[in-house]
């Protein structure tokens, strides 16, 4: 029991519980005293490599969000940095390499939701939570009285703990997503790793738990590392991003840097504009190919030129745009 | 600023405020066909009104463990499933001079039952190690087949999943069919330990070769390939000499009447492999989120894996030395245990060493005393009986569930 608050997580708590965090719009990025960087990581599976030289960097505190095509590596990625694969390349928190700890010391500097946690029907939201603090139970030990506080108290905080003892097999969707946001909060580890918070949850409960992240993140100084698939919910949430495209890094800066027309259409192959919102940040729009309105530097141009502007002419001087008979959204079928 | 601040006050209003909308939303829904026994102190008001003044603070929650009451009522149904079974036998002796006798035996008590030396013969021999015997091969089937359940994160894993049966009954086979002379009485329990934990050995090796992360589904399906395979050279064997037949048969049948001599045999490693079962209750209920979570929990899974698979293995093939192939109690006693007093492997596997315990002590009294004085194979009455009880268990609690 002595050993419980020792070990490489004490520093980074000091930190992390500090002043010193700002609102978390700046989006430098450049201060990683206490965040987490990546240097050259490379992940081999089987005999395919899924990641090389990916670097990232997350300030103390910060929000990044990882986004890329389906298959394009952002959960290897985050698994990876939580430790869960064999890689090579560096992972260091506040300046720790990840790779020289133990599995316990890490735990308790890096938390990891995957995206589809296992839930098991008949465990009681309680004992679900209480499983954060596996870090720091003895192998053969049970939990004490600290562990149960920090437990009930994070519930508490997530408004769970009217549900603390009910089975997870009778939760909703978005009751499901904040007891795995509470897992991994009572592992009290400075930094969130959290793939797909918001899979298979309806547009007011992605508001719900990303808002709740966000504050979580706010008030305790967490530094928080998404995967998210939805472009306009990352540009609404993170400071820094980072476009993974086959294995390496695309992009990397802030949502207004990352997400940029030329940028998506390359990337994800998809057809969206691009504005910025009244607070600075890019509001991603998807638009059907066929359509006015359509892609082009949307970004760089005023709103009412692009409106003016007749696409179709426009669009035969993209080679790679489909245009013609069977090209997408003329088909005729549809 | 400490974590612990972080914990509590102003932060923690904030972040609440975000999800009582949803919170009150549902409630409202749910509420008046919900059940109350879940969560007292739900109200629309109530919860939210309790976090912000603090007053749960010295009342952490409850985690799952061994409640006393469980616990008690466990060791009830063993005391008094024991006691029917010592009272009640094929030989004509009244229960109640056999309780006198009981209460004789105890340290510091003294009664006079005025039995004949034959018949306390008969119950010191015979009944009261029969039925020491069959509590502890009951329990340890039930608990092995707990952790086996729990290491594989599948509810139809018993303990003869990775090759335990198929190689005790082909050692044991080898050793009715081959073995000269007269003492197979000790060389049949030896065979039938050495080819149970034989059997699971190649099942872990042969799955790890397949596949070297150490999955749980390639050790099930190496598991499957061993059984057949042993089950092949077992039938070829018997094949070899069908007089023996009816002995290889009553042993797979199963039998707890081995006497003293078997429960000495299999006390030692019945009381590590339980012991090491009991100890990883907790880390059993961390694999339960899948091996990738527990990992990042930083839990050794491979090592968990191993010592739970080890300790299972152990209690499986002692049981199996001393008992033959009794099958059932492994897979339906920790389920029935599930449904009655929750999920967590902390309460499953006490629980199912007590309740396999009783339950293969009762299903022993009837092997012995429906056609008495003939026996039925006891393997026979653990799935007859067990069968219905268990869906008896289901019922019960389903209708407790809706």
């Amino acid at each position: 029991m002595s050993g419980r608050d020792m070990g490489g997580g004490a520093a980074i708590r000091r930190i992390a519980g500090g002043s010193g965090v700002d609102d978390g719009d700046g989006g430098d990025g450049r201060d990683t005293a206490g965040g987490v960087e990546v240097r050259d990581l490379e992940v081999v599976l089987e005999t395919r490599t899924v990641l090389s030289g990916v670097g990232l960097r997350v300030r103390l505190g910060g929000w990044l969000a990882v986004i890329g095509a389906n298959g394009a590596g952002k959960s290897t990625l985050l698994k990876a940095v939580a430790g869960m694969l064999p890689h090579s390349g560096e992972v260091l928190i506040d300046g720790t390499p990840v790779r020289a700890l133990k599995p316990r010391e890490r735990a308790r500097l890096l938390a990891y939701a995957p995206q589809a946690p296992a839930l098991p029907g008949d465990m009681t939201v309680f004992d679900y939570a209480l499983l954060g603090r596996t870090p720091y139970i003895p192998y053969l030990g049970r939990e004490g009285r600290r562990d149960r506080e920090v437990t009930a108290s994070v519930l508490e905080r997530l408004d769970l703990s009217a549900l603390a003892r009910r089975p997870l097999g009778r939760l909703s969707g978005g009751e499901r997503q904040r007891v795995v946001l509470a897992r991994a909060l009572v592992q009290q580890a400075p930094v969130l790793l959290l793939d797909e918070p918001t899979t298979a949850l309806d547009l007011g409960h992605q508001q719900q738990v990303l808002e709740l992240v966000d504050r979580l993140r706010l008030a305790d100084g967490l530094t928080v590392v998404t995967t998210l698939h939805d472009l306009g919910v990352a540009g609404q949430y993170a400071d820094m991003m980072t476009l993974v495209a086959g294995g390496r890094v695309a992009a990397s800066g802030s949502p207004a840097e990352v997400l940029t027309g030329e940028l998506i259409a390359e990337h994800f192959d998809a057809h969206v504009r691009v504005e910025t919102d009244p607070w600075g940040r890019p509001q991603v729009h998807l638009e059907r190919p066929g359509r006015p309105g359509r892609r082009g530097r949307p970004d760089r141009e005023d709103r009412s030129d692009r409106l003016d502007r007749e696409d179709r002419t426009d669009r035969e001087g993209h080679p790679d745009t489909p245009s013609g008979p069977g090209a997408r959204g003329e088909d005729p079928c549809r | 600023m400490t974590r612990s601040a972080r914990s509590s006050g102003v932060p923690g209003a904030r972040a609440g405020d975000t999800v009582r909308t949803e919170e009150d939303a549902r409630a409202g829904d749910t509420a008046p066909g919900g059940p109350p026994s879940h969560d007292p102190d739900r109200g629309t008001a109530g919860s939210s009104r309790r976090a912000e003044t603090g007053d749960r603070a010295g009342h952490p929650g409850r985690a799952a463990r061994l409640r006393p009451v469980a616990a008690l009522t466990a060791v009830g149904a063993l005391l008094a499933s024991a006691l029917a079974a010592l009272l009640v036998g094929a030989a004509d002796i009244p229960p109640g001079k056999v309780a006198l006798q009981l209460l004789d035996w105890l340290p510091f008590v003294s009664a006079d039952p005025g039995l004949a030396p034959v018949e306390q013969g008969l119950l010191w021999e015979l009944r009261l190690p029969r039925v020491l015997l069959a509590a502890v091969v009951g329990g340890l089937l039930a608990c092995a087949g707990a952790a086996y359940q729990g290491v594989f994160r599948n509810p139809l894993a018993d303990p003869y999943l990775l090759g335990a049966a198929a190689g005790a009954g082909l050692a044991t086979t080898a050793t009715v069919v081959f073995a000269r002379g007269d003492d197979q009485s000790l060389m049949i329990p030896a065979a039938a330990f050495a080819g149970a934990i034989g059997g699971v050995l190649l099942a872990y090796a042969l799955g790890n070769i397949a596949g070297p992360g150490g999955g749980t589904a390639t050790l099930v399906l190496a598991g499957v390939a061993v059984t057949s395979f042993l089950t092949a050279i077992q039938t070829f064997l018997q094949q070899l000499r069908v007089e023996e037949l009816q002995r290889i048969y009553s042993w797979i049948l199963g039998n707890v009447g081995g006497g003293w001599s078997q429960l000495g045999l299999v006390a030692p490693y019945a009381a590590v492999s339980v012991a090491i079962m009991l100890l990883h209750g907790r880390l059993l209920d961390v694999l339960s989120v899948g091996d990738d979570e527990a990992a990042s929990l930083g839990l050794n899974v491979a090592r968990v894996r191993f010592a739970v698979l080890l300790a299972a293995s152990l209690a499986t093939a002692s049981a199996v030395a001393v008992s033959g192939l009794i099958g059932f109690v492994g897979i339906v006693v920790p389920h029935a245990v599930r449904r009655l007093a929750g999920g967590s492997y902390r309460v499953v596997l006490p629980l199912s060493l007590l309740g396999g315990g009783a339950f293969l002590v009762l299903a022993d009294l009837l092997a012995r005393t429906v056609l008495a004085p003939a026996e039925l194979p006891i393997g026979v009455v653990t799935a007859f009986v067990g069968a219905p009880f268990f869906v008896a268990v289901l019922r019960v609690t389903r209708r407790a569930d809706a």
